[in-house]
């Protein structure tokens, strides 16, 4: 089976993930539909860490060895890698942390700190209703730390966002504007440099949470409109443990830091330090060196593949699957039906079988899917439902796993005893 | 994983056609529980006279594990001694902890038994057991309020 769009060298492309080859117990091949959850590993990303663990392994930047030099050369590489990645202006910019949830912690903490970019009382914080529970908390925890005002864009029926009182929503009180670029769970892809163009006529900066659209969407941070744009490493065929803070210099200098310690500093007296420049300010500590090193064997990964080629692929097997789902009876698509407008996530309810359930007869048919509220309460909250189950496809994904999804779906339905 | 095992024949009847369900007047204790992985919800109310619990009433959201749970622990617990019914209790939650090697006693825990399969699946354990604590947490409550 092949529809227009995929990429031509898909059982290349599987080959380069071992896990595709996994038979779970019972003999049922995996079929893995949960990448938006987190992504499956090619083979060179793999290769590379365990390369870098078994030859080159030292501490960065403090170890004067040749060990030393080398493992500090593959981390900074990877810091370049990733800068390229996104276009990013300057490698400086790129700031590794933990994952998008430390990232945006980050962000949110250092801006209740004194400074040029401080939030304070009579302030507003703009974020949607469709973000991510990441995007939601740490500005809640800011707003309410510093007197500040949350607010917030809300969806329309299809799922996108409701731009018609942007004007209210964004004023000259505004300071920070917050949004995920793609959707988890309504798999909507957001208008961001529309919005970021409002935002910065009020001068207010744009925080971009690109955690969905990194792995499937072509990223330059400098045309996206964002002044910080943060993504995670596992989404994006890397290893867990690595995220990706970007910022403009200006942004990011006029932060304060956020964690004190190692490595961040100029020069430390018992009074008081003195600190280093970005991006060593904001990472204090030993970092995840071998993370690092795996996210840039992954992002360069993608970047051969081609993030266009993927971008396709994911939009046919998406308008695939929102065709194939539209087959089964009582099935309910949230967010937008025409695949142009969305990323590979498809969160979805069938009447009369909960998330839960549907999700572990597909499980017992080797089919793995994430049920539940997906990190956006108040996204589900909108649409009136406490949970959904969802698909979420990528480069790996093929139509015979969009077909035996279907075919899983009309199984749990009769097995549930659900009539036409 | 067999499927059978686990989406037992009572289960999906009581998850169909759950007893005892809705809110009802009167009580001494209402809470709230929720599942934080699933978003699964229940408000749960527990009436309680002479150290009979007289009624246990609820309303609950989620899947037909923690659906049915809700429907057969009424069944099971109105009409009980207290100290019958948190012993009921004690013996369903041992079953659930017990990784699918407890041998349920249908003698104790009547249509309850069904659950066994579930402490097969570890996902799974805390929809069975989530009405289950609620009902032990407004019990509690509705205990201390006696003796205030
Ligand atoms: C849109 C979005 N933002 C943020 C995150 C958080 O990513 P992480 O848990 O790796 O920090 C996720 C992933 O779950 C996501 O989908």
């Amino acid at each position: 089976m092949s529809i227009p769009g995929l990429l031509p060298e898909l059982e290349v492309i599987r080959k380069d993930f071992p896990i595709l080859e996994r038979v779970l117990d019972g003999g049922r091949p995996l079929v893995y539909l949960d990448s938006a959850n987190t992504s499956q590993k090619p083979q060179v990303v793999i290769d590379t860490m365990v390369d870098h663990l078994e030859h080159h392994n030292a501490n960065v930047a403090r170890a004067m060895h040749q060990l030393g030099a080398e493992s500090s050369e593959a981390f900074e590489a990877a810091r370049d890698k990733v800068a390229a990645f996104i276009k990013a202006p300057s490698r400086d910019e790129v700031i590794f942390t933990k994952n998008a949830t430390e990232a945006l912690n980050l962000v949110a903490n250092t801006l209740a700190w004194r400074g040029d970019l401080q939030v304070g009382e009579g302030d507003e914080v703009v974020i949607t209703e469709m973000e991510h529970h990441s995007n939601i908390v740490p500005w809640q925890l800011l707003t309410e730390r510093t007197g500040a005002t949350l607010r917030w864009f809300g969806l329309t029926d299809d799922g996108r966002l409701d731009l018609s009182d942007i004007d209210e929503l964004i004023t000259e009180r505004t300071k920070v504007v917050s949004l995920a670029w793609v959707s988890n769970m309504l798999g909507t892809i957001n208008p961001v440099r529309e919005i970021a163009d409002r935002a910065h006529q009020v001068g207010a900066i744009v925080v971009v949470d690109a955690s969905q659209a990194a792995p499937q969407l072509p990223v330059d941070v400098v045309a996206s409109g964002a002044d910080v744009l943060v993504f995670t490493g596992h989404k994006v065929v890397g290893p867990t443990g690595i995220g990706v803070l970007w910022g403009r210099r200006e942004v990011l200098e006029a932060l304060p830091p956020f964690h004190g310690g190692g490595e961040m500093i100029e020069t430390v007296r018992m009074e008081r330090s003195t600190y280093a420049g970005i991006p060593h300010k904001f990472e204090a500590g030993t970092p995840p060196i071998v993370e690092a090193v795996g996210l840039g064997a992954a992002v360069d990964y993608l970047g051969h593949v081609g993030m266009d080629a993927i971008h396709a692929h994911e939009q046919a097997i998406t308008a695939y699957a929102l065709e194939g789902l539209r087959t089964v009876p009582g099935l309910t698509v949230m967010g937008p039906l025409d695949a142009a407008s969305r990323g590979g996530a498809i969160s979805f309810e069938i009447t009369g079988v909960h998330p839960h359930d549907v999700a572990q007869v597909l499980d017992s048919r080797g089919i793995a899917v994430r049920a539940g509220h997906h990190c956006a309460k108040p996204a589900h909250a909108r649409f009136g439902v406490q949970s959904s189950t969802r698909m979420s496809s990528y480069l790996y994904t093929t139509p015979a796993e969009i077909d035996a999804l279907v075919d899983g779906l009309n199984y749990t339905r009769s097995y549930f005893k659900l009539g036409e | 994983m067999d499927l059978d095992s686990l989406y037992q024949e009572i289960i999906l009847d009581h998850y169909k056609h759950p007893h005892h369900a809705g809110l009802r007047d009167p009580y001494e204790a209402e809470v709230h529980h929720v599942n934080p992985t699933c978003g699964d919800e229940l408000t749960l109310r527990v009436h309680l006279a002479d150290g009979v619990v007289s009624d246990v009433s609820y309303d609950a959201m989620g899947c037909s594990i923690s659906q049915a749970s809700a429907s057969v622990m009424a069944d099971l617990l109105i009409g009980k001694d207290v100290d019958e019914a948190m012993s009921i209790h004690q013996t369903f939650l041992e079953l659930m902890q017990g990784k699918g090697q407890v041998e349920p006693d249908e003698d104790v825990l009547g249509d309850g038994i069904a659950f066994a399969g579930v402490a097969k699946f570890p996902a799974r354990v805390k929809c069975a057991l989530l009405s289950w604590m609620a009902w032990k947490d407004a019990t509690a409550q509705s205990l201390e309020k006696e003796k205030a």
